[in-house]
């Protein structure tokens, strides 16, 4: 009907001189944007089912295909523009809540952009990371607060379990039925072959992966999905779930059509019903609750493994950290509100949440005004996308990062923001076989450990500018930061000086 | 221009320190001319002395040496010493006027014991007391800043060169078993008397030559055990984080230089297993301890001094024995110039500390 | 002897290692040139069934049936590789009938054609194996 018209966001330019009518975009569109009439001998495209995921681009042996945004436009308005008037236009045919997936793509402020790194200079001397050694070992847990020695005098080693990281970089959670079985494959070999762990997701661990344990999250989210004793046995670390930083205060739901065979056996609930992770824990209601929980995984663990809770950057996440410190847990996972996702409210997702820059300072500083700082470590997620993102974020306090979204574009992801449609054309974001093959986790898992590496190879020149080879020394180290362009409240909050300082 | 405490001032300097293990007493004359040579290491705005074992005579009292702006300052803070100390002689620190030291403070030395009733009631130990005590003044009390508040020994510096600093403070009167000395090379103006170093917290003192690019990471740890880094110094975080490992979590100084200039992980990994299960222990548990950036400290306390260099060794050192003395300083000629053929003479690794100690019965005689 | 082999497992049916073996045996240096308003005729063929897909090219196998029953003598093999002189074929076609595997063929000419690991053209490694979007295609030993 003409009033449900929506003009198509992209079209698909296909040079003519080029195409050889190899019919590779025919036969990996999976949402049939492409077709051949071999009667009129002639190469078709709908427009209106493309997505702008690049799979014919990237195959197309003669470089023929391009996909342009549309020229189409209503009139151009400031305050009504083409989105705000099509999701009106969206909601009044269907009624129903509008669906994004990945992260909030809106223009808000990056701070990690507005701060700037040190270098050593005169005074101090850089340090060479191809002479000298450069460390960016780290281990994620409680630390003693008080040596015990024994009557000999010897020191009582610690009870507190810690993970051990090559680098200060894990994969965040993603999981299973979200993302495709051969992702976290190529995720489980990738953190092996790095030395750093992986996340399982809300999904439960595929027993194909119960070899990878020792390099694994296992998480326990709302709805407890694929959580008994040998699950939680398996991993390297437990992480209770609270929130998610795309959707902070909401649950997620994957559709009952989704839960068939392995997803359904992982997730240990009969196929074809709902996967409905509640909203909150029906069992952590307060603060209380929540220490109730991590000490029933500490003892049904034999405390021997580390408990994360994750929880979503809210206004009050400092005062939240802090509760969450005295509650026995180990480490304090904060995803800021550019995290990503497989299905979201586009509202919640582009409206609900703070800046993870910002809850990062804000968490460290009040656990450090407390006196608590070393008994938790905090890992921090959220849109980090690049090494410098990285330096940054320890340098405001930071044990590590989670990455999901660097992760999932080294996979291959064209971050066409479709994967609520269950099609995803790079095998990622899907269920399908006949999809979930074009991810071969030989290829996948090898980018993986390439972009670490390469990330790790910066970090440490970044350090050896800076006069710095260890990691710890720049926990928290944030005389080494600078702001520019943000004003006094941001440079207050962030703790650090505006540069020329 | 902002004031020590305000601003971040990074330095360059020169460091010396001699320690007579049979605790035989060592003039200050000593020690100044062996810093007086390392002249052109540092440009005037800075020097400073510790000295242990000078108070034979009050050796079982607190010895306070106080900088006041002004008279007022004074009377305030005498207030409050009378509150929680016994006070047992108090005058104006003995000073020789000479043309190169200026814009003196007023400079007062007191002897005190804490009022038994007052450390009864706040049920601390006698250290703890002290130390919680001087971190007070120093900060609530305006234009006051006690420089000094160990037993038997005394830090002496001002802004100047450390041998005219030194003939300031008449040092040639005074003998103890060890004196460290050092000379400031900053890069802006401080112009603050208390900024020199040695920076000292009980008998804790440290001289230190280098720039520390932890800095900020130490110091928003340590800050959360009750410390206050006002000077915004590296030598301050230094001697902080030296009496919170060493008094507080009562390490040793192996352990101490474990944690601050802990081996690289290649190393650890290649240790027999007790030791590294140790090193990894410590190194883990204060990992906001670990002090990156070139260093080369001295550390004094009651009967024992320390030379440490930060694990790259990026600042020099060099150590001497002869008999029982034994001479540290930043360079060879310092050593050479008040001990002219040494038994032995030689530049430790980066990280490994020289740990110098009385030997029993100059413990006896001295502590 | 390095062959071509194919792991079905991850071979999406797209069919590209059809187009680079035409163009890469082709003897232009210019892809479109090669392939725009052909019919191509590529040495290895993309076999497709139910939920599978599995790209076939020559063997190269080391008791060969097509070289036995070629009657002139196109065929040969030389350090394992199956070589055809297509000046010798006279298209009888016994090869296409003896091959268990099914992948030689008849070429544009008329004369057989089939897999010569891209060693008489200037492709370097075979062009299929370089292709292919999903290494599904390798060139190993086994």
């Amino acid at each position: 009907m003409p009033i449900n018209y929506i003009f198509p966001d992209y079209e698909v330019i296909r040079d003519k001189e080029r195409c050889v009518k190899c019919l590779a975009c025919v036969r990996q569109c999976a949402n049939e944007v492409h077709s051949y009439d071999d009667k009129l001998d002639i190469m078709k495209a709908c427009n209106s089912k493309c997505v702008n995921c690049h799979r014919c681009v990237s195959l197309c042996p003669t470089s023929a295909l391009k996909i342009i945004k549309t020229d189409e436009t209503f009139k151009i308005n400031a305050n009504w523009n083409n989105a705000a008037i099509s999701d009106i236009y969206r909601q009044a045919s269907s009624g129903g809540v509008l669906l994004s997936s990945m992260g909030n793509p809106e223009p808000y402020p990056i701070y990690w952009d507005k701060i700037l790194i040190n270098a050593s200079q005169v005074t101090n001397p850089p340090i060479d990371p191809l002479r000298e050694p450069m460390e960016t070992k780290v281990y994620l847990g409680k630390k003693d607060s008080k040596i015990q020695r024994d009557e000999k005098g010897n020191i009582k080693y610690s009870k507190n379990p810690n993970i051990k990281l090559s680098v200060p970089i894990m994969f965040s959670a993603m999981s299973y039925g979200s993302i495709s079985k051969n992702a976290h494959e190529a995720l489980a070999r990738a953190a092996t072959e790095l030395g750093i762990l992986y996340n399982t997701g809300e999904g439960g661990l595929h027993e194909d992966f119960y070899q990878y344990g020792a390099n694994t999250i296992v998480q326990v989210a709302s709805g407890r999905f694929g959580v008994y004793k040998d699950y939680l046995e398996a991993g390297a670390a437990v992480e209770i779930k609270m929130g998610q930083g795309a959707k902070p205060g909401i649950g997620g739901h994957l559709p009952g059509t989704k839960i068939v065979g392995d997803i359904s056996k992982t997730r240990m609930i009969p196929e074809g019903s709902d996967a409905i992770s509640p909203a909150p824990h029906h069992d952590i209601y307060s603060i209380e609750d929540l220490r109730q929980l991590v000490f029933s995984l500490k003892e049904a663990t034999d405390y021997k493994k580390p408990v994360i809770v994750k929880i979503a950057a809210v206004h009050n996440v400092a005062a939240i950290a802090s509760g969450i410190a005295r509650s026995g847990a180990d480490i304090i996972a904060i995803d800021g509100f550019r995290g990503g996702t497989g299905a979201a409210p586009t509202r919640i997702r582009d409206n609900v949440g703070i800046p993870i820059e910002l809850a990062l300072a804000a968490v460290d500083t009040r656990l450090r005004e407390e006196g608590i700082r070393n008994d938790v470590s905090i890992v921090v997620g959220g849109s980090v996308r690049n090494s410098a993102d990285i330096v940054k974020a320890i340098a405001l306090g930071a044990d590590a990062v989670y990455i999901a979204t660097s992760a999932l574009l080294a996979m291959g992801c064209h971050l066409c923001r479709n994967c609520h449609s269950g099609k995803c054309n790079w095998g990622i974001a899907t269920q399908r076989p006949e999809l979930v093959k074009r991810l071969n986790p030989n290829i996948a898992y090898k980018r993986l450990v390439n972009l670490i590496t390469a990330w790790e190879h910066e970090i440490k020149e970044m350090l050896g500018g800076m006069g710095i080879n260890s990691i710890e020394a720049l926990k928290g180290n944030r005389l080494m930061l600078r702001g520019v362009g943000l004003n006094e409240k941001e440079l207050s909050i962030l703790g650090i000086s505006h540069a020329g300082e | 221009m902002l004031k020590e405490g305000q601003i971040r001032i990074p330095s360059g300097c020169a460091i010396s320190g001699i320690f007579d293990k049979s605790g035989n007493k060592i003039s200050g004359e000593t020690i100044v001319k062996s810093i007086k040579i390392m002249h052109d290491r540092s440009n005037g705005l800075g020097g400073g002395f510790a000295g242990y074992g000078i108070y034979p005579e009050y050796k079982d009292l607190y010895a306070f040496h106080i900088f006041y702006d002004d008279t007022s300052a004074r009377e305030e803070t005498e207030r409050f010493l009378e509150k929680h100390f016994d006070l047992v002689n108090l005058s104006r620190i003995p000073i020789k006027k000479t043309p190169k030291i200026t814009n003196e403070p007023l400079i007062w030395r007191y002897f005190v014991n804490p009022l038994p009733t007052k450390l009864a009631d706040n049920h601390l130990d006698e250290r703890e007391f002290v130390s919680r005590c001087v971190i007070k003044i120093n900060t609530e009390i305006e234009g006051s800043y006690v420089f000094s508040s160990g037993k038997n020994m005394g830090v002496f510096k001002a802004v100047g060169y450390p041998e005219d600093v030194g003939e300031f403070y008449r040092l040639d009167e005074y003998g103890g078993y060890c004196w460290t000395a050092h000379g400031r090379y900053p890069t802006n103006t401080p112009g603050w008397w208390g900024g020199a170093h040695p920076f000292s917290l009980l008998d804790y003192t440290i001289v230190h030559n280098g720039e520390i690019s932890s800095y900020d990471a130490n110091r928003r740890f340590i800050e959360m055990f009750g410390y206050k880094c006002t000077l915004l110094t590296d030598t301050e975080v230094i001697t902080y984080i030296i009496d919170y490992l060493h008094r507080k979590q009562k390490l040793n100084l192996e352990e101490i230089a474990c944690v601050i200039a802990a081996p690289f992980w290649s190393k650890i990994d290649k240790m027999s297993p007790k030791n590294k299960e140790k090193c990894e222990y410590l190194r883990n548990t204060f990992a906001s301890l670990l002090i990156t950036g070139p260093f080369s400290i001295l550390l004094g306390f009651e009967g024992t001094m320390m030379a440490l260099n930060d694990r790259l060794k990026l600042r020099s050192m060099v150590v001497a024995e002869k008999g029982d003395c034994v001479y540290v300083a930043s360079e060879e000629c310092a050593i050479r110039e008040i001990c002219a053929s040494p038994d032995k003479i030689w530049s430790p690794k980066g990280g490994e500390p020289v740990i110098i100690k009385l030997n029993e019965e100059a413990r006896q005689k001295c502590l | 002897m390095k062959r071509v082999y194919v792991n079905e497992e991850w071979c999406l049916g797209c069919h590209l290692c059809e187009y680079y073996c035409a163009y890469a045996n082709s003897g232009e240096d210019d892809m479109i040139k090669a392939l725009k308003d052909k019919k191509i005729y590529p040495k290895i063929k993309v076999e497709e069934g139910e939920n599978i897909s599995f790209a076939v090219s020559c063997r190269h196998c080391e008791d060969p049936l097509c070289v036995k029953g070629c009657i002139t003598g196109a065929l040969t093999q030389k350090d394992g590789i199956i070589e055809i002189d297509q000046s010798k074929c006279v298209s009888c076609y016994t090869c296409i009938l003896s091959c268990p595997y099914g992948c030689v063929m008849p070429s544009e000419t008329g004369a057989i054609q089939k897999c010569e690991l891209c060693i008489k053209n200037s492709c370097g490694e075979p062009a299929c194996v370089k292709g292919c979007p999903n290494n599904a295609i390798v060139f190993e030993e086994r």
